[in-house]
């Protein structure tokens, strides 16, 4: 039998699906659309990862919220584990993951080791996800890059309501007052960093503090959990693909 | 099929037994008094010469119809128990003359208000503390206002005599349901906690007490007996605390099919209420009051026979984790949990709180959640 040289994790989030090939690093990497048709969302994440090469014969670890519509997975893990691993992976010293996603939000306890000791998800609900920011911004007619671009200092109008159809109502009659657009989504986003930092104090906070998902890529919110939770915040530019390395690190181990 | 698979398939053919049961002995003109609680005596309405059944409560699409009067964001077991009276879907409840409720919750306790519009509803006052004489003294005089009530009903006496043979039956099925669950103190129970579920349940809805009781101690003694068919030692152990889990049989499902194994469950139809049994030795209205103001539910405050319980179950059932499931709007059990968390915790053992509703909707996330557990165990 050959040796495997090459394996591959898959991430299927709400939103985006990310797929990582992994030699012992990273050779390549990708993020689609999830889309609705996630076994569509695969193959052509498998595709973009393979480079014109076959590589359905490579081990395939699945995670995150599609992982059983992955074919071939020689096994599925949740995406709490997969992304803890890929965590420690980019930052060896982790010991609390906050990780917000499109359509939910956890907080992850690590040990020394990196193993996971304690989790916490947000139930059933999209206040403070990538959702929530998503409606948000939209309903100001800010663009992502728009969103990035902001800084956390300035003028704020502080939101309320952390239901994400009750936060929209809430917006509109700001916005019909004539509230600035750059002070509701600075309220925005600190309703956002606010609770994320009440969901990491009650999983309890141990240093260092590591901010992954989609949202991470967002600088000022995570100056601003920085600041509600008195620590420094560590990203990376690829903790997207953090659940994805996770899982291509077990398929590594197990291959 | 090996005896235990077979104990488990008959069970299964069983299931609705006890609504026929409830049937004939309507028919035959024997009261029949329905309950929703664990703090419902038992023993005094078999005394009296009545049946009681737990009623309905269990299912999601009662909830609809409860919602015509009650408030969405209220406990789902509240609103499903008061939907399956309103829409007439409990059959149980069709047949009961009485309802025997307690004052537990303040979801439930106002709900009941509007049950006895639908049904009588006999109201006992439960107290809020265990530990000061006057608590079991209020306890005593409720459960004899229940006497009374039954009394009235059935047109026999609670006399003492029969008070002391209906504790003697239900010590023998609290020890008898023990003696089951402590199956799964082994390292490779015989039993699945959902099987075992589907055991109890058989049980609390067989209404010829002593017959179900020679069943389940014969059963209990098969078990014990027969090398288990399956190797279930390698799966990681749990327990399952909080709510009851009738309406959210998914967690259970979920739980188990996510590789960890449920030894045992602390919540009511668990060890909640059987776990103390009643003093035989000691005056029997006394004795009765003072077993029931033990139980460890989390509208006591402060609860300590909960936490009690708990130590002494982790350790006895050999846990690995402890699952909490707690019901949406359920504010004593979801409050209580925080505590819950540490103490389980500083024994050194994962915990996970789970909240949900009866609605089939949170699935992948229960998935999730249920699955990251078992891989951190």
């Amino acid at each position: 039998m050959a040796i495997v040289s090459q394996v591959i994790g898959i991430d299927i989030g709400s939103v985006g699906a990310k797929g990582v090939l992994f030699d012992g690093s990273i050779a390549a990497s990708a993020i689609v659309p999830t889309g609705w048709d996630m076994k569509e969302t695969s193959r052509s994440l498998l595709s973009s990862l393979a480079g014109g090469k076959d590589v359905t014969a490579l081990p395939l670890v699945a995670t995150g919220y599609g992982r059983n519509a992955v074919e071939g997975a020689r096994r599925t893990m949740t995406e709490i584990t997969c992304h803890a691993r890929g965590v420690r992976f980019l930052h060896g010293e982790a010991r609390t993951v906050l990780d917000i996603g499109g359509q939910d939000s956890k907080v992850i306890g690590l040990d020394r080791s990196g193993k996971v000791v304690d989790f916490a998800m947000n139930d059933r609900c999209a206040a403070g996800t990538g959702r929530f920011l998503q409606m948000m911004a939209h309903r100001l007619d800010y663009s992502l890059d728009d969103v990035k671009a902001l800084s956390c200092d300035g003028e704020v109008q502080p939101l309320t309501s952390m239901c994400a159809v009750f936060a929209e109502t809430e917006v509109v009659a700001h916005i019909a007052r004539g509230v600035p657009r750059e002070a509701l989504l600075r309220g925005i986003l600190r309703a956002i960093a606010a609770r994320a930092a009440a969901m990491v104090t009650k999983t309890g906070l141990t240093e260092p503090l590591f901010f992954s998902g989609g949202l991470s890529r967002i600088g000022s919110l995570a100056t601003l959990i920085g600041r509600e939770l008195k620590t420094e915040v560590a990203v990376h530019g690829r903790s997207p693909l953090a659940g994805a390395i996770g899982a291509a690190l077990i398929a590594w181990e197990e291959r | 099929m090996g005896p235990i698979a077979a104990i488990v398939d008959e069970v299964r053919r069983h299931r609705d037994d006890g609504i026929l049961q409830i049937k004939e002995a309507h028919e035959k003109g024997i009261p029949i008094v329905g309950t929703y609680c664990g703090y419902m005596p038992w023993e005094i309405i078999d005394a009296a010469g009545a049946i009681a059944v737990s009623l309905c409560a269990k299912s999601d699409e009662a909830i609809p119809a409860a919602e015509e009067h009650l408030p969405r964001n209220l406990c789902p077991l509240v609103k499903s128990s008061y939907g399956h009276a309103l829409r007439g879907s409990c059959p149980y409840f069709h047949f009961c003359d009485l309802i025997v409720a307690e004052t537990t919750c303040d979801g439930k306790k106002k709900m009941y208000e509007l049950l006895d519009r639908i049904k009588p509803v006999h109201l006992v006052q439960i107290p809020q503390r265990q530990d000061r004489p006057e608590d079991l003294a209020l306890m005593k005089s409720e459960f004899n206002r229940v006497c009374r009530r039954l009394e009235t009903l059935t047109g026999r006496p609670v006399t003492d005599e029969a008070l002391a043979a209906s504790v003697a039956l239900r010590n023998r099925e609290r020890r008898g349901l023990r003696a089951l669950w402590d199956l799964s103190r082994r390292d490779n129970p015989p039993l699945t906690g959902w099987e075992v579920q589907e055991i109890t349940d058989y049980i609390q809805y067989h209404f010829d007490k002593k017959q179900a009781l020679v069943w389940l101690e014969g059963v209990t003694e098969t078990l014990r007996q027969t090398e288990p068919e399956r190797d279930l030692s390698a799966k990681p152990r749990v327990l399952v605390t909080g709510c009851p889990i009738g309406g959210v049989m998914k967690t259970l499902k979920t739980l188990e099919e996510s590789g960890a194994l449920v030894v045992c469950f602390e919540n009511c139809g668990g060890q909640k209420e059987p776990l103390k049994a009643v003093d035989e030795a000691k005056d029997v209205m006394g004795a009765l009051a003072e077993k029931y103001l033990t139980i460890g539910c989390s509208v006591m405050s402060p609860n300590p026979h909960r936490m009690e319980a708990l130590e002494r179950l982790i350790d006895e059932y050999d846990v690995d984790g402890v699952v909490e499931i707690v019901l949406t709007a359920c504010h004593t059990y979801a409050i209580e949990s925080h505590s819950i968390r540490e103490r389980v915790q500083s024994l050194g053992k994962r915990y996970l709180a789970v909240g949900t509703d009866y609605s089939p909707g949170d699935r992948e996330q229960l998935a999730t959640r249920m699955g990251a557990f078992v891989e951190m165990l």
